[in-house]
């Protein structure tokens, strides 16, 4: 009964895009074997993952000819890596907008070559996919844009910017009225650049147009994260990471299409009583740095050990879609203003002071009816790693079990992460 | 009769235990397929039920325990029979160290284990014992003979003995070296202990714990008593077994 699944290949599109063809070779062998292990051993999945299923199947095939399909009628393809950089501005050129966050070791041997070992996982997997020619969607780009979150990412742009042309985008430290100002000179550089890509501007009816486009994608995502919130859960946590990467490569007015389309089977599922686990599995909240694809290491092993993961509070999880757009500006300063203040609710620890994010675990906990908290911080991430004290001091207060969590992309740490993981359970379980 | 069997790295630990009461238990160096050993130990008696910790829990519960729980809620079983005020268990095992933080009725709170390194560990002190020339017992019988110490840097296995080998090239007394190793390795583990922050009686348990040095000196840093049970490496396995207490 086990679902006919494989990661697709076409040699031929990868010669074209200039991959190390011979190596990338294997990649959708063990992309395939991954993902049997781990989404398609659960039992009683929604109907609706289908089409998520096929999103990874043509990750490296259909879903690139479509891009490449897009930048033949001279449409520009961006590739990010952080969601501060606004999409809508991109929607509105007509562009496409690719998550390039790396989260496979598989290159990051390559980067090490280059790039310090201590520091982050994800920085050093995107850069090893690029200097390694190992990323299709990364070989399909027109250009990225990179920002001034972190040191490990704003120093290796001024080093990709030799392999694809890297523009970067500042984004402020803290939230004072001067830094908003800031940002929104930001916001009309980015959108200044894109329009020199495309060759005309972008008008307030185009920009309307992509708001409403992204807030309608990031409703979708509120809405499916809600019912998720729904106490026996009506799908697995692993399901739920997967979608929220596929929307960092997928068309946003698809991807809104078939999450709405996942939320009525959901719906239909709460209502009849058709939990994905019982009743009694506990239920676990994960927050902190972003788990990019095909990075399901974490989820795995919770899920695998009988618990179930309910939130993720992380920019692959509710930073991303949890603010949208007001709609009532009229003229473009005003509605880049309200798209800024939008971008400037986005609570990274990159930020300081930060406290609001702490606040937001603590709502999306609450909502999620969570029974214990996972912090999880990638390796040599400083800024949510210190944060991760409040966060502890936080949940001391309110009586939230915690565990704080340092990992990377290696498999050497699964033992041990299997270990602490199904302690907390017992934790909870107490 | 129930049996817990604690399936370490580098030891299979195994606690008889009728009504709550230790019966026997056993300590055996691990071979290279540990729940067949694990096995052949279990067939000499007939328990009711088996219940499985420590690294090789899994393997162990396809084979022949009906029940797993973790080295940590293991722990605090075991510890909190022995100890009933204990609220804080510092576990040094061959291959890991972890800190337990119990609340007053023995429920776990908290816990920290030492990621992806020897530092602090069993395997640590037998690479530092050994670059020394000393046996196990004879390393920390020789750290106990001097009050003085140097100071060691490193807590990376492979640094500190670069370290070692610099200070015998200056030469500083062995004794005296494998006292400063005795001491840096108390300075990381009372680290981890204080940073769970420490409460109550505080139990040591593992096979490290035997190490009168140690625990001396871990008592002299944390200025408060430390105790170690008999048998400090069965406390996993006696903790499994009256996890079983309970169930039919
Ligand atoms: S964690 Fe911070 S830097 Fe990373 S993607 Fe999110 S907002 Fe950007
Ligand atoms: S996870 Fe942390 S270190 Fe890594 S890119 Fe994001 S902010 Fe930077």
């Amino acid at each position: 009964m086990e679902k006919n699944f494989t990661v697709k290949s076409d040699t031929n599109l990868w010669q074209r895009l200039d991959m190390d063809v011979e190596r990338f070779s294997a990649v959708p062998g063990i992309l395939t074997g991954a993902y049997q292990d781990i989404f398609l051993s659960q039992s009683n999945r929604p109907a609706a993952m289908d089409y998520f299923d096929s999103m990874v199947e043509n990750i490296y095939t259909g879903r690139i000819d479509e891009i490449l399909a897009a930048k033949a009628e001279g449409r520009p393809v961006i590739g990010t890596f952080c969601v501060y950089v606004p999409e809508e501005i991109i929607q509105a050129a007509g562009g496409v907008c690719i998550g390039l966050c790396g989260g496979s070791q598989l290159t990051v041997p390559d980067a090490e070559k280059i790039l310090p070992r201590t520091i982050c996982p994800m920085v050093k997997s995107a850069f090893g996919f690029k200097i390694s020619n190992m990323c299709p969607l990364f070989q399909a780009v027109d250009f990225v844009y990179g920002e001034t979150t972190c040191d490990a990412k704003k120093k290796t742009w001024e080093l990709l910017d030799r392999y694809v042309p890297t523009h970067v985008m500042e984004i402020p430290q803290r939230k004072l009225e001067r830094d908003k100002r800031l940002w929104i000179e930001e916001v009309k550089d980015f959108k200044a650049a894109v329009e020199k890509v495309i060759g005309s501007t972008i008008d307030e009816g185009a920009l309307k147009q992509g708001v409403a486009t992204l807030n309608a994608k990031r409703e979708a995502l509120q809405r499916l994260n809600g019912l998720r919130h729904h106490n026996p859960s009506p799908i697995s946590g692993r399901d739920m990471l997967l979608i929220q990467q596929i929307a960092f490569y997928d068309v946003p007015e698809r991807f809104t299409e078939k999450v709405h389309a996942l939320c009525d089977e959901l719906e239909i599922r709460c209502q009849n009583n058709n939990p994905v686990a019982p009743p009694s599995t506990p239920r676990i909240m994960v927050s902190g740095t972003p788990m990019a694809m095909p990075n399901w290491k974490l989820h795995n092993i919770i899920e695998k050990s009988g618990a179930l993961v309910v939130n993720e509070e992380s920019c692959i999880g509710t930073r991303y879609y949890k603010d949208t757009i007001a709609t009532d500006g009229t003229s473009m300063d005003d509605i880049l203003e309200k798209l800024t203040e939008r971008y400037m609710k986005i609570d990274c620890s990159c930020f300081t002071p930060n406290d609001d994010r702490i606040d937001q675990v603590l709502t999306e906990y609450r909502a999620s009816g969570a029974q214990g908290l996972i912090d999880y911080c990638l390796q040599f991430c400083h800024t949510y790693n210190i944060e991760a004290v409040k966060l502890r001091e936080a949940c001391e207060r309110e009586g939230i079990p915690f565990m704080a969590i340092e990992s990377d992309y290696s498999p050497e740490d699964v033992g041990q992460l299997q270990t602490r993981i199904e302690a907390f359970i017992e934790q909870i379980q107490g | 009769m129930d049996i817990g069997i604690d399936l370490g790295s580098r030891a299979i630990k195994l606690a008889v235990v009728e009504e709550g009461r230790l019966l026997s238990s056993m300590v055996v160096g691990s071979s290279f397929e540990p729940h067949k050993q694990a096995q052949q130990l279990l067939d000499s008696y007939q328990p009711r039920l088996v219940a499985a910790t420590g690294y090789g829990r899994h393997l162990a519960q396809k084979h022949f325990a009906q029940h797993v729980i973790t080295e940590i809620k293991a722990h605090a079983l075991g510890a909190r029979r022995l100890f009933p005020g204990c609220r804080t268990i510092l576990d040094v095992g061959g291959q890991d160290s972890k800190v337990i933080a119990l609340d007053t009725a023995g429920k776990v709170v908290q816990f920290q284990m030492n990621d992806k390194c020897a530092a602090g560990t069993g395997r640590f002190m037998e690479m530092m014992a050994a670059s020394l020339g000393y046996s196990l017992d004879e390393f920390s019988r020789a750290a106990g003979r001097v009050g003085e110490t140097v100071a060691i840097n490193s807590m990376c296995a492979v640094f500190a003995e670069s370290e070692v080998v610099s200070l015998r090239n200056r030469g500083v007394a062995p004794e005296v070296i494998a006292r400063a190793i005795h001491r840096s390795i108390i300075d990381r583990l009372g680290t981890m202990v204080e940073r769970i922050g420490l409460q109550g009686e505080l139990v040591f348990s593992g096979g490290v714990a035997r190490n009168r040095v140690l625990v001396d000196l871990l008592a002299q840093r944390l200025r408060q008593p430390v105790q170690v049970p008999e048998a400090p490496e069965i406390v996993g396995a006696y903790g499994a077994a009256l996890h079983l207490a309970g169930i039919p």
